[in-house]
Formats: C-alpha cells, structure tokens, sequence
C-alpha cells in the first residue's frame, strides 16, 4: 500500500471483539461448527446435509438466509449451492428459513471496523477475523452492507458440494461402486453405466451418513452458471404480477390494521379519544402501540381512514422543532468537544495549510427517507404459545426476538415468514414496524391481522439518512493538490440505529466519516475528523450510509482543489491514488468515456468522482447539458470493480439502480421539519428521478480485484459528486448542497 | 355493486367512495394491483377500464365506467404476453413491487402508439416510479416488445 498506510488505528470494537473472540469462550467456542438448524425438525427419511440444503423424497429445499429487497441475492445464492450441487435452481423450492446462528453475517461485522477495505495489514486482517466471530457467536443474521455475497459466496458453494459428495458417498454405499467413480447431473448421481439415481431417492440413505466436507471447491474454470448471463428466479413472477410481497399476504379470518403514530418521532400522547374512529365503517377496534395508536378494520381503507380520524393530543418529542434549529445544532457541533475520530492524518495539515492560500468550503447533505415503494408491513397471528409472522426484513434474528419479549412467547415458537421486499434501501434493517404488527396482533389472540402503513406514515416515520455536513480546508501548489484537511459532522448513525437493534459499541463511529476517512489517495497532507453532533432524531441507515453524504463532500472538496491547482480532473485523482484496484476503475472510466476533460462544448459539462465503498471501487462519468427546461442528464459510465462476477446480468442492475438511486435523490430530495414534523409525506414532495429524466448507461466491471464483494451499494455514493462536478462544469456554478433543485432546475 | 373484472362478474358489497384499488386488493383479493403513494403519484396501482390506463387509487368504486383489466389479463407466466416476454429477456424487475403498473401502462401505451420514440415513451412512462431505478432497461424492454407486437 506504499504511502496510503498511515491510517489512525483505533477502532470501535477491538475492545469487545477481543474479549468476546478470545477470552471470554476461548478458541474452542469459537472454532466449533455452528449447529445445523435444519436437523431439528427433519423427518424420517429426509436429509440436512448442510444447513443450506435439505432433500426430501419430494424435492430438494435451499435455504437462502439473505433477505432479498430487490437485489437479487435470493437467486444468487440458490446459484451459488447450484453450481457446486448440479441441480437446476428454477426446479427446487428456496426457502429464508427460521434466523438462525449458522446464518450469521460476518463480513457486515467486519466492514464496521475502522479500517479501510483495501488496507490488508495483519491489524486489519486480525481484527476483521475477530469480528467474524463475535457476529457468529451473537448469530447475527443481517441483510446489509451489500455484504451477503462477499460473506457467503464461498460457504454456500461449500455446502452444495458437501451435499454433492454425501449424495454421492450415499450412492456408492448403495451400490459399491466407489464415490470417485460417480459423477452428478441435474439432480442425480450417475454412475459409470450411466445408470441415474436422482438425489431425492437417495435423502434417508445420505441422512444416515456423516457429510462429506471435505470436498474441494470447483474453480471457475469449470463454472457451467455462475459467472454467465442468467435469469432471476423471481423475473417471471415479478413480470406477470404473480410474486406475493408481505403486502399481499391474506389469511382466512384476517383483519386489517394501519397505524397512527406520533409525527414527531418518540414524542407520546397526552391524551386520545378513538370515539371518531370507532363509530366509522367497517372498525373493530382502537389499540396502543408504540409511538400511537392503530385501527384494526375489515379492510385496509377503512382503517386508513378511520387512522386518520383519531383524535390525539400528541406530546412533543425531544428533538430541535425545526430543520434551521437542527442544522444550528449540527454546525454548533462542529467543536472539539464533539470531536470523535480522526482516523485519516496523513503528513502535517496544519504546516502545510499555514502560510498557504487555503481554500475553503462547506458542504449539506438533507435528511432523507428510503421510501421503498412497498409501504411498511407485516401481518401477525398471536396464539397461546406461539407467535407467526409475514413480513420482510434484513434482521430476521432482532425480529423473532422481539417478538418473544412482545407477547412473552418463546423465541423458539416464534415463526417466521420471511418474505421478499418491494425494496428497503435499509429501511428494513430496522423493526419498528413488526413490534406495532405484533401488539395490535397481541390484542386478538387467534385473528391474523395486516398491519399496512400508508405512504404518509411510512414517509413521515422512516429512521432517515441523517442530516450530515462538512467543511473542508485545502491547499494546492505546483499545479498539485498539497493538502485536504475534511472535518465531517453528523449524529452518529452508529449510536442510533445499533441502540435500536443491539448494543451501542464504544469507541468512534467509523461510518460517520464511511466514504471520506477511507479513501485510497495519497494526498500528501490529508487529514478526516468525525463530529459526532447530538442525536437530533432517531437515524437509519441509507443506502450507502455514512458514504452517500461523504463522498459528495470528499469528491466535491476534490474537485475544488484540483480546479484550483489547475489540473485535470482524471489525471490528478490517478496521480494521487496509490491502489491499483482503484486505479484501473479510474483508468477504465476514462477510456469508457473518451475522456478529454471536463470541457466538452458549449452549454454542456462533464463530470467525474470516485469512490471507495463496501469494499468496492467505483468510478463514474456524467454528461449533462443545458437545456431550456433545465438541466438533462445525458449519459453515465460507470467502471466498478467488486472481484468475481457471479450474477453478471444483476450486476449491471446494481450498478445503474444504485446510480439512478443516488442522482434521483441528490436532484430533488429532501425532507425538511417544521413543528418536529416531516414536510415532505408522499412521492408529490419527494419525487427521486423519472423515467423521462434518466440518462443512457454504460458499466464495466473489471472483475480483477482479489476479494469477492457486493454491488447493492457502492454506485450510489459517487454518483451525486459526480453531477454536481458534470453541473460545474457546464454552469461555473459549484453546487455544495443537496438536493441540487434548490439551486439550479432539473430538466 | 358489480364489477367486470378480466372478463368476470365481481359482485363487491363496499362502499361507492372507496377506490378501486381497496376494492381489488382486499375485497376481491386481486393483489398484483398494488398500493405505492394513494396520490396518482407513483403508478403502482395502473390497471385498464375499457382499454384505458388510470390509477385505480384515483378511482372510486362507484365511479367505475367499464370493464376493467389488471396484468393477468395480459398473460400469464404460462402464457406470457410480449409485453412480459420482453420485461423477462430485459431482466426489468428488480424489487418487482412497481412492474404490473409498468407493465400496464406500457401496454396502454403499445395499444396506442406499436412505435414508440424513446420520446414518446418518456411521456408515456414518466408517471410510473420505480424506486429501484429500472428504468433503463423499462425503455429497453418497451421497445423491444413494440418490435415483437408489430412483427406478431
Ligand atoms: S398508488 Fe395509485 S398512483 Fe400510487
Ligand atoms: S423494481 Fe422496485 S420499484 Fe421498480
């Protein structure tokens, strides 16, 4: 890594990975096998080989813990056992299974930690392995960080073909002919005759065998799926409006309930009167739950409108009124007793800036919600001794324990139907809204009931991307950049949401300065501080979090300064950064784009960042042009590089959904408060961008970078720098708050 | 009250100002019609009265004016029409939630105009969010079926 290396090392969890990892269960806890949930509940003459596969005489089962939101990680996964398994994915059932230790993610775990993805320093390397195993032992199942594939790419194709081979060793126990002799197709083990014995014939001679795990993985060489150009599992459901979401989940005897909670989040009741509500059509009855009321009805409308007509006397929550008082709270945080990491301090700032011509500039980035176009949702039935859930989320473990702690029930009768989400962009990784499901369904034991947040509820209580800001100071010398010194300041997002769903940890919030402190340039003085400001409102994570506002700050701050030291925009980032990952997207976006620089006519503009996230880099290009409507997006290459494609058709989906996710809000989003209330409560306010206004992509995936990772993410957080850059460009206007709308039209 | 549904009499017993949508997800059970914005803000909810493409959350149950048509009209996963053929050999979908609308409305669009521009179909489909970004590919596909529907 030459020069890039001297990052800061402090770290939120070494403290508490190191007990957890190493003393406190010793090396043995934390080395044995998690146990094959599947075994449980098998019967006679089925077969667990692993806790991804189960074969039965009537078909075969995958299990594919990572909830899929819309990236497509249900079909990858079922491809990734397939590939090993020799089986056609499209002929077996899959299955997300109960949460479950053996599902535990530990590559989320270790990508908190501060340390950047492309430092592979034995610190780096030892403390990641340390918080893999506490999120093993803690049996955290998360869906997030775009990290399933980088997480379970390889223990699933293990799985399938530690299920290949017991299959297998069942068969030549049956006929003598030795395992390597025997090959598997589509389903069967064939022997030398060419005689065929499908896999479900064989599940109660397999169960009784101890699994073959000792089994090679196939290189990629001899991939006959992965790697080339399939379809989704899901496409043809998803195209015939066939595919069920937790919306559309309806039960015999079930009722409906939506929700009326507080706009001003955690904020109570003083008092309520559901006598308006009770006498509407249609309406069984008025409960509390958390944060307010709900109205369970006999349809969804009815209890809608009867929501709506609930009188309550709403108590105010602790949080400033207004989004003037929280930004003056944000910028008066901006002080060193709020200082809370500084994990990039390269070289010596403070020389290089003093006596230098410093250049400098502040930088906002709104509050924002997921707003995912399935409104929030899950149905419930409460029983004597157990409790059934229908929802999607990418917590699946922090929502059977919830609901254990809800109803009093045990976990272990707590089932799970964990359904696909009609997006979540994060939102899912909170479960705020399945404790509502359960206690409105806690009030009638034995009724299914489908709790549906209207647009305007999800909307105004979403846990939002926080509002986040920056001031950067920097100087240049000799047509180079010299110094960036980035102070970012934010409510520690951190702090918030992990409050939520586990423990805050201790020590700095890494993700606060995700996208700034983590990039791999070798600025010669280059300095990143995180200002975690006071909580303001409960935060979640947003696609790209922490990133999705530091890299508009970083890249943009960037783009000042290489301006400044006169220099080209591509060539300057390619002289500072000292990765060669990194600098091949760099370099194949240039030729993508016949890059020549940012001046490409009159009345146009062309843009340019990159970033460093999820352990993916990503660099990207923007035309724009001015037009009399305003400003038209023209076109957009991206070059990325996140190691082994398995899912190439998907991949390119990531890529140009995450950029379009990223522009759309970066154009015309925002949510604003007024009276400790979200202003902005539907799409008419909060629009993204539309299909009138998206620019023609190009993508390229080098496919070079050693370790495997996931795409959901990374093309989110450079695509705002970017057009921000493409409108300098065009317009000498140099946008430094989001969303650009309030300073230049879109066309 | 009745309602013809993809050539079926529906007989509902609800409320004349309840929007059609309601009617069809949790009345009849007819779920691909989805629920997005309930502000004609997001297309999710596009179905077809007497050919037409409308926001069936803007539609109130009494005000219902011809036969109405929701995806499974169109096709079937073992029947598909080419509008679907093309959203399948696109891979469109992503999270899926918004594609019956956009499907819907593109073959409102199709029924209307077998060649479409990119401009044409910019007007056209502008009305139906996709918040997983689809987008690119919804043009590709919707051109490609044009072709398939004019060669048919
Ligand atoms: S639900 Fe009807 S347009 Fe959004
Ligand atoms: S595919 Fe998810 S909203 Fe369109």
């Amino acid at each position: 890594m030459g020069r890039v290396k001297n990052i800061a090392r402090r770290s939120f969890l070494i403290g508490s990975a190191a007990i957890l990892g190493g003393v406190a269960f010793g090396a043995w806890f934390v080395t044995r096998p998690t146990p094959n949930p599947l075994l449980d509940d098998l019967a006679e003459g089925e077969a667990a080989l692993t806790p991804f596969v189960k074969i039965t005489a009537d078909g075969i089962t995958l299990i594919v813990p990572r909830a899929d939101v819309g990236q497509g990680i249900a079909s990858t996964q079922a491809m990734l056992i397939a590939e090993e398994l020799d089986i056609d994915p499209a002929t077996v059932t899959l299955d997300p299974g109960q949460p479950h230790q053996a599902y535990f993610n530990g590559t989320v775990a270790a990508d908190g930690l501060s340390f950047p993805g492309w430092d592979e320093g034995f610190v780096a390397e030892t403390v990641r392995d340390l918080m893999m195993n506490v999120a093993r032992l803690s049996g955290s199942q998360f869906t997030g960080g775009s990290s399933s594939t980088a997480d379970l790419h390889e223990t699933l194709r293990r799985a399938g073909a530690t299920a290949r081979e017991t299959l297998k060793a069942a068969a030549a126990a049956r006929t003598g002919v030795p395992r390597a002799d025997l090959r598997t197709e589509d389903g069967h083990v064939v022997l030398p005759d060419e005689t065929r014995i499908p896999y479900t014939e064989l599940a109660a001679e397999a169960a009784g065998i101890e699994p073959v795990t000792d089994v090679p993985l196939r290189p990629a060489s001899e991939w006959t799926r992965l790697g080339k150009p399939y379809q989704r599992l899901d496409i043809v459901a998803k195209s015939t409006g066939t595919q069920s979401y937790g919306i559309d989940v309806t039960l015999p005897g079930m009722l409906y309930a939506a929700v009326r909670a507080n706009p001003g989040r955690g904020g109570g009741m003083a008092s309520y009167s559901p006598d308006a509500a009770l006498a509407m059509q249609g309406v069984r009855s008025v409960v509390e739950v958390d944060e307010g009321l709900a109205v369970i009805a006999d349809n969804t409308w009815f209890a809608f409108k009867a929501a709506e007509a609930l009188q309550v006397d709403w108590l105010p929550p602790d949080y400033p009124a207004s989004s003037d008082a929280m930004w003056q709270a944000l910028t008066d945080a901006h002080a060193d007793e709020f200082q809370n990491s500084r994990l990039r301090d390269d070289g010596d700032v403070e020389a290089a800036l003093s006596g230098a011509k410093v250049i400098e500039a502040e930088y906002r980035s709104p509050f924002l919600a997921h707003a995912a176009l399935e409104p929030l949702n899950a149905t419930v039935l409460v029983e004597d001794d157990a409790v059934t859930i229908w929802t999607a989320t990418q917590v699946p473990h922090v929502v059977r324990d919830a609901a254990a702690e809800v109803t009093g029930i045990d976990a272990a009768n707590v089932i799970l139907h964990a359904l696909p989400a009609g997006g979540s962009f994060g939102r899912r990784l909170d479960h705020d809204f399945v404790v509502q499901a359960i206690q409105i369904a806690a009030s009638m034991p034995g009724t299914p009931i489908k709790t549906t947040w209207s647009r305007e509820e999800d909307m105004t209580h979403d846990f939002p991307r926080p509002l986040h800001m920056s001031r950067g100071r920097g100087a240049v010398a000799d047509g180079r950049v010299l110094a960036c010194d980035l102070d970012s300041i934010s409510p520690s997002l951190i702090a918030s949401w992990f409050g939520r769903v586990f423990i805050v940890p201790p020590g700095p919030d890494a993700m606060l300065v995700w996208g700034a402190f983590d990039q791999p340039y070798a600025i010669p003085n280059y300095r990143v501080t995180g200002y975690a400001a006071p909580p303001l409102m409960p935060i979640g994570s947003w696609r790209s979090p922490g990133a999705c506002s530091n890299s508009f700050f970083h890249e943009s701050f960037l783009s000042e300064l290489i301006h400044a030291a006169g220099a080209d925009p591509l060539e300057e980032r390619l002289r500072l950064i000292d990765h060669a990952d990194s600098r091949r997207v760099l370099e194949a976006v240039g030729e993508m784009s016949n890059w020549s620089g940012a001046d490409i006519g009159p009345g146009r503009g062309r843009g340019i960042a990159f970033a460093y996230t999820h352990g993916v880099p990503v660099a990207e290009v923007i035309d724009v042009t001015l037009t009399e409507r305003g400003i038209r997006i023209d076109e957009v290459w991206i070059a990325a590089d996140c190691g082994t494609v398995f899912d190439p058709v998907n991949a390119e989906a990531q890529l140009t959904g995450a950029a379009v996710y990223g522009l759309g809000h970066a154009m015309n989003c925002e949510l604003t408060y007024d009276n400790h209330t979200v202003q902005q409560t539907n799409f008419d306010a909060f629009e993204g961008m539309r299909l009138r206004q998206t620019p023609k992509f190009h993508t390229r995936l080098l496919g070079q970078a050693e370790k495997v990772r996931g795409l959901g993410e990374p093309a989110t957080a450079p695509a705002a720098p970017a057009l921000a850059d493409a409108i300098f460009a065009a317009t000498g206007q140099r946008l430094r708050e989001m969303p650009f709308n309030r300073s230049v039209d879109f066309a | 009250m009745d309602l013809t549904i993809n050539g079926t009499i529906h007989t509902v017993n609800l409320p004349d100002d309840m929007p059609l949508l309601w009617a069809l997800r949790d009345g009849l059970n007819i779920t691909s019609v989805k629920y997005g914005c309930g502000i004609a803000q997001c297309g999710a909810c596009t179905v077809h009265i007497d050919g037409e493409a409308v926001r069936s959350c803007q539609v109130a149950l009494g005000d219902v004016w011809g036969e109405i048509k929701t995806i499974e009209a169109l096709g079937t996963p073992d029947a598909l029409h080419a509008i679907q053929r093309a959203w399948i050999d696109h891979q469109v979908a992503q999270c899926g939630y918004c594609q019956s609308g956009q499907i819907m409305q593109a073959a409102d669009l199709l029924s209307r105009n077998p060649e479409p521009s990119d401009d044409d179909i910019d007007a056209a489909m502008s009305g139906n969010l996709c918040r997983c970004g689809t987008y690119p590919r919804i043009r590709a596909a919707v051109h490609a079926a044009a072709s398939a529907m004019r060669e048919a």
